[in-house]
């Protein structure tokens, strides 16, 4: 069944991206519902980061549609470019914090510079975002003496204290352990929950992102080849969903017949 | 051969282009800029508290070797008493606003190169951006409008002490009257050296930190290398370049005044 208009919040269509002779994007779609958590998923490379950089407008894309909010975002449209800004917020895979300022002065940063809150408006909302986050122990630490999951804890508190309708995440998990990357995938549905905010989330952990999202998503070639509910992609028989999502499966094969002593092919090339 | 030397001549003017864009929106950045003033004056401590002994170190040693020097030269033609003149119109036309300026290239200059690098590579600036801040507002204007401040105030400040250290050197350890030597002095500036002097000064500072900061600031359009190379290499090419901009600006600006 298709999205009602006033449902969707974000909307890309027939991007494309590329680097030189290297192209990455050669018409990705995709749709996002409001109060949604989309993942997209893709192999390593194949271009999940530069969809999400070119929605926040970090990276400009060659061609394509993107409307946010019913308002197309083109560079000749600027009010439409600062109020997705106002009401969008990117969270980077390395975090992006400022290793110079304090947690409190980083989560303060964007309301101090983007809004006209006084001083003290803005030492409590930065503390409240740093309390829910369980963080206003540290307020005053430097985000290199904050632990790998802090620092994601911060970042988050800093994508979400100017209350945004809409937080980009990139591959939130990368480099992480189970065990970690378990903990920010709940703390992730857990305030998407909480401050009602949709999420993109942009990872290759499938496990995760089917048990947590709402929508899926699969990069393939720079164009979509699998878009719909976690449910419609465990049970689809597409070619590359299946050896995306069976990867595990596949794994557990190919080591038992290099222990049996079979030749195995690599798919790699 | 004339093709490569076209292409490589579009280059420069293109990279002059870019640069003079570069810094000119930095400026325009500023007039919209929140809480502009704190980050300005924390860029005025870098690059005023910060380089303080080296400026007063440098210039000390300057005017005494200046002083040491001219003395023995003045002395053979029984020329001493013109020790302040050569020491303050050497000092206070050319040395002090260039050998300041270099002083605060390699201090505060290659600082901030490597910062915005590093700022760079680790995403802070696109971060500011996604976030709707203006990075050359928030990163680049506060430190062009403090070395606007600054540069004229360390050099006045160098061309002082180089002052004093040419009357050490004179008066203290070779014997001229102190009294010959300031009123040489007093007698050789005219407000249009001391003009001259900031003139350069500010010249100085809007091109050097500008480079610094433009250099920095691009560093991921570095071609030949990627990472911490990229910001070794970024940082490296702000000094040399300022260092260069600084002799060749001097010239320049000397040869219209003279």
């Amino acid at each position: 069944m298709a999205d009602a208009p006033d449902r969707i919040l974000l909307k890309v269509s027939d991007l494309h991206k590329r680097f030189g002779a290297n192209v990455v994007l050669s018409g990705a779609s995709l749709t996002v519902p409001r109060g949604s958590l989309v993942a997209v998923l893709g192999r390593s490379g194949s271009g999940k980061s530069v969809l999400l950089k070119c929605l926040a407008n970090v990276v400009q894309p060659d061609s394509g549609v993107i409307t946010f909010d019913g308002k197309e975002l083109r560079s000749d449209t600027p009010s439409a470019r600062a109020d997705f800004r106002r009401r969008c917020s990117f969270l980077f895979q390395s975090n992006a914090l400022f290793d110079s300022l304090t947690a409190l002065e980083n989560v303060a940063l964007p309301l101090e510079q983007t809004t006209d809150l006084k001083a003290k408006e803005v030492l409590e909302r930065s503390m409240e975002a740093l309390k829910q986050l369980e963080l206003d122990v540290h307020s005053e630490s430097y985000p290199s003496q904050l632990s790998g999951g802090m620092q994601k804890r911060l970042a988050l508190a800093r994508a979400i204290v100017t209350q945004p309708e809409l937080v980009l995440f990139d591959e939130p998990t990368a480099g992480l352990d189970p065990l970690r990357r378990n903990a920010v995938f709940t703390m992730i549905a857990k305030y998407q929950r909480q401050f009602g905010f949709t999420a993109l989330i942009v990872t290759h952990d499938v496990p995760e992102a089917l048990l947590a999202s709402d929508r899926v998503a699969l990069l393939s070639n720079g164009q979509m080849g699998f878009e719909g509910t976690p449910e419609e992609f465990a049970s689809s028989q597409d070619p590359f969903v299946t050896s995306f999502r069976d990867s595990e499966a596949s794994l557990s094969s190919q080591l038992h017949s290099i222990r049996r002593g079979e030749t195995i092919q690599s798919k790699e090339s | 051969m004339v093709r490569s030397v076209g292409r490589y001549t579009l280059s420069i003017v293109q990279a002059l282009g870019d640069f003079t864009l570069f810094t000119g929106h930095s400026f325009g950045s500023a007039l919209g800029s929140r809480k502009l003033g704190r980050r300005v004056l924390r860029a005025m401590f870098e690059q005023g508290v910060r380089c303080l002994p080296v400026i007063l170190i440098v210039g000390i040693f300057t005017g005494l070797v200046l002083g040491l020097q001219g003395y023995y030269v003045l002395n053979r033609f029984g020329s001493e008493s013109l020790l302040g003149t050569l020491v303050s119109l050497s000092i206070i036309r050319e040395l002090g606003p260039v050998l300041a300026a270099l002083m605060l290239v390699g201090q505060a200059g290659s600082a901030l190169a490597a910062e915005l690098g590093i700022q760079r590579n680790s995403e802070q600036i696109a971060a500011l951006e996604t976030m709707g801040i203006s990075s050359h507002a928030y990163l680049v204007a506060p430190r062009l409008i403090a070395a606007l401040l600054v540069y004229p105030m360390q050099t006045a400040l160098f061309c002082t002490i180089g002052l004093w250290g040419g009357s050490i050197s004179g008066s203290m350890l070779l014997g001229l009257e102190p009294g010959v030597y300031w009123s040489a002095v007093e007698r050789a500036v005219e407000s249009r050296d001391v003009s001259e002097c900031l003139l350069k000064a500010v010249t100085f500072g809007l091109l050097t930190v500008g480079l610094c900061a433009y250099h920095g600031f691009n560093a991921h359009r570095n071609k030949s290398a990627t990472g911490a190379r990229a910001v070794s290499a970024s940082t490296t090419r702000a000094v040399v370049q300022s260092s260069i901009i600084v002799l060749a600006a001097d010239y320049v600006i000397t040869s219209f005044l003279i």
